[in-house]
């Protein structure tokens, strides 16, 4: 009785999934249409007609498909989109250069050296970890019109790199830690310099770890939102994520720009974001699960 | 720099000794931790205290400093009416938003650890309300919850949901929910992988184990799973408590035309502060709040995750 009870058991665990397997696969379906639902409203949205996307009652699929809203799209009146852009990607290829640049040296040698000290500055860079521009927006505000910098790129550059700048020394830092020291030592011996070890032999190994900082980073800095709100005032200066929004509440809005812009705001971060799908959690999360 | 990284002699003093060497090995570190250092100083630790500054200081509309306030701000605070309902809103908004976004990770968690067709593609979609902006997410639920053009209401007329479109986004109390159910919705990728990554570091023959000793699916999850979850579970929890607590554009283009306070979260009420009424020195005041509660969730984190452990 037992015998028989456990080969069922066993065989359950292996052999039940398979009958299983073709409505786990529609469940499946299904939940993948509920996550990408708002993105293919957008995608549908943004090929219509103003006068159609504003129609009572809506249509669901567009009578008359206009693939030229993506070219006209840039000419809204609500705000000036190409500036938009320009301002998203310039804040955030600089923001993730110069976390990269602060970043990597930082955790490579927290990662290499213990010296006293080290576990605080780990400490101090898991606490800004955890903290937002948001909450610091006010302070971060004063602090750019005291020094005559608000309402520029520079100041969220600086907002940008210094709330992201945890991740990317703890997600490296893991990646560092994680490459034998005798591998070091090899390379020492054989005449290499630090900076060539580090070049040559450390660089290579980390790659993964650096693409994910990058990523993540860029992708963090190209939908910040709430310091953007209160330190870029100037229309010209705001990224996307703010001027989009001022479409919202208005009525006759140009809803099918807005759609266009989105998708165009969306898919390269989408596309980043599953390149370094694996290494997602493993960063954010500072270790805590492996 | 260059001269200090390419010296191969400071090798010999990785493990320090006495005290001086002790802050020569300090002091050799800093041209490695100095930028990240003077970033995190310069951007995160004096905005922090120029804000707590600011406070207790009486700020013009125009950011002229009229001299101390003393307690000013703060009492102003106590003394908003709408108070009471924002404090009442912002606790149901963390505590609604991250518990049903939980409780559907782990449900999502363990089904997508399963081994089915598709699997990589379904893991994959959900990563996208993770990448995409959320200030666009919510814009296109927004256009879709229009009681006239939008789509999403004339279909839940159309599926016999709803008699005829509903205003969703226009009174307080439906747009707030509305805004929970979105705020849950952009939860849901992180938490959903964070309980991934745990699940994935239980091993397979200890589930076996407990299904050979005749425990049914649902016995094995609650006392075996969901313990070893418990690391999992308690970082997913705390960072979506932090984040969720943060948030600021679902509410903002939610209920942002909405007049009044019922909406409001202490987090929107500061961004209402500093850009409708140019409060500064109130903003700071409710702002160090915030920051104090950011705080105190931090050190639970440290308390419960421990995450500085070194194996």
């Amino acid at each position: 009785m037992a015998a028989a009870v456990r080969t069922r058991a066993a065989r359950g665990a292996r052999g039940a999934r398979s009958p299983r397997r073709p409505l786990m696969a529609v469940a499946g379906a299904l939940i993948a249409l509920v996550f990408v639902l708002p993105y293919l409203i957008m995608l549908i949205g943004s090929f219509k007609s103003r006068s159609e996307i504003l129609r009572v009652p809506p249509t669901y699929l567009p009578e008359e498909w206009l693939p030229s809203n993506y070219v006209d799209m840039w000419s809204t009146p609500e705000t000036p989109l190409p500036y938009n852009l320009v301002s998203t990607i310039v804040i955030s290829v600089c923001a993730t250069l110069v976390v990269l640049v602060v970043a990597a040296p930082a955790a490579y040698y927290t990662a290499r050296h213990r010296f006293p000290g080290r576990l605080v500055f780990l400490l101090l860079v898991l606490v800004t970890q955890m903290l937002q521009p948001t909450v610091l927006a006010t302070g971060l505000f004063r602090q750019f019109v005291t020094l005559g910098i608000n309402d520029t790129w520079l100041a969220m550059i600086l907002v940008n790199s210094a709330f992201n700048l945890s991740f990317a020394v703890w997600i490296m830092h893991s990646f560092f830690a994680a490459i034998p020291r005798e591998l070091d030592e090899a390379a020492a011996l054989d005449g290499a310099s630090r900076l060539q070890i580090l070049r040559r032999v450390t660089m290579p190994l980390v790659w993964p770890g650096v693409v994910t900082a990058i990523i993540f980073t860029f992708v963090a800095c190209w939908n910040e939102f709430a310091a953007s709100l209160v330190i870029l005032t100037t229309a010209e200066n705001q990224p996307l994520s703010v001027a989009l929004t001022k479409f919202v509440g208005q009525y006759e809005s140009a809803w099918q720009y807005v759609f266009g812009v989105s998708i165009v705001g969306i898919v390269p971060v989408v596309v980043l974001f599953a390149l370094i799908e694996k290494r997602l959690v493993a960063g954010l999360t500072a270790g805590a699960v492996k | 720099m260059t001269t200090t990284a390419t010296r191969p002699a400071s090798r010999s003093s990785d493990r320090p000794r006495g005290g001086r060497s002790r802050w020569a090995a300090t002091a050799r570190a800093l041209p490695w931790l100095g930028p990240t250092l003077l970033l995190v100083a310069g951007v995160v630790f004096f905005p922090a205290g120029y804000m707590a500054w600011t406070s207790f200081r009486d700020l013009s509309q125009f950011g002229i400093d009229n001299g101390p306030a003393g307690l000013d701000n703060y009492a102003r605070l106590l003394e908003f009416t709408a108070l009471p309902r924002v404090l009442l809103n912002t606790v149901v908004w963390v505590v609604g938003v991250v518990v049903v976004t939980v409780l559907l990770s782990l449900a999502l968690a363990q089904f997508l650890d399963k081994a089915f067709p598709g699997r990589r593609f379904v893991r994959l979609t959900i990563i996208v309300p993770w990448a995409a902006s959320v200030v666009m997410t919510t814009t296109v639920v927004y256009y879709g919850l229009d009681p006239f053009y939008g789509i999403i209401n004339a279909f839940l007329v159309d599926v016999g949901l709803l008699d005829q479109p509903y205003g969703f986004t226009r009174n307080a109390v439906p747009a707030f929910l509305t805004a929970m159910g979105i705020a849950v919705f952009v939860s849901l990728p992180f938490t959903t992988y964070t309980l991934l990554a745990g699940l994935q570091t239980i091993p397979t023959d200890v589930r076996e184990a407990a299904q050979m000793d005749g425990a049914g699916p649902w016995a094995t999850y609650r006392r075996i799973i969901l313990p070893l979850l418990r690391p999992a579970l308690a970082v997913a929890t705390i960072i979506n408590i932090i984040n969720v607590f943060n948030s600021l554009p679902i509410l903002a283009v939610i209920t942002g035309s909405i007049p009044g306070y019922n909406a409001d979260t202490t987090t929107t009420l500061i961004f209402k502060f500093i850009r409708a009424d140019r409060q500064i020195d109130t903003a700071s005041a409710l702002s160090i709040v915030n920051f104090l509660i950011v705080l105190a969730v931090i050190l639970v984190y440290l308390k419960v995750v421990k995450p500085m452990r070194e194996d």
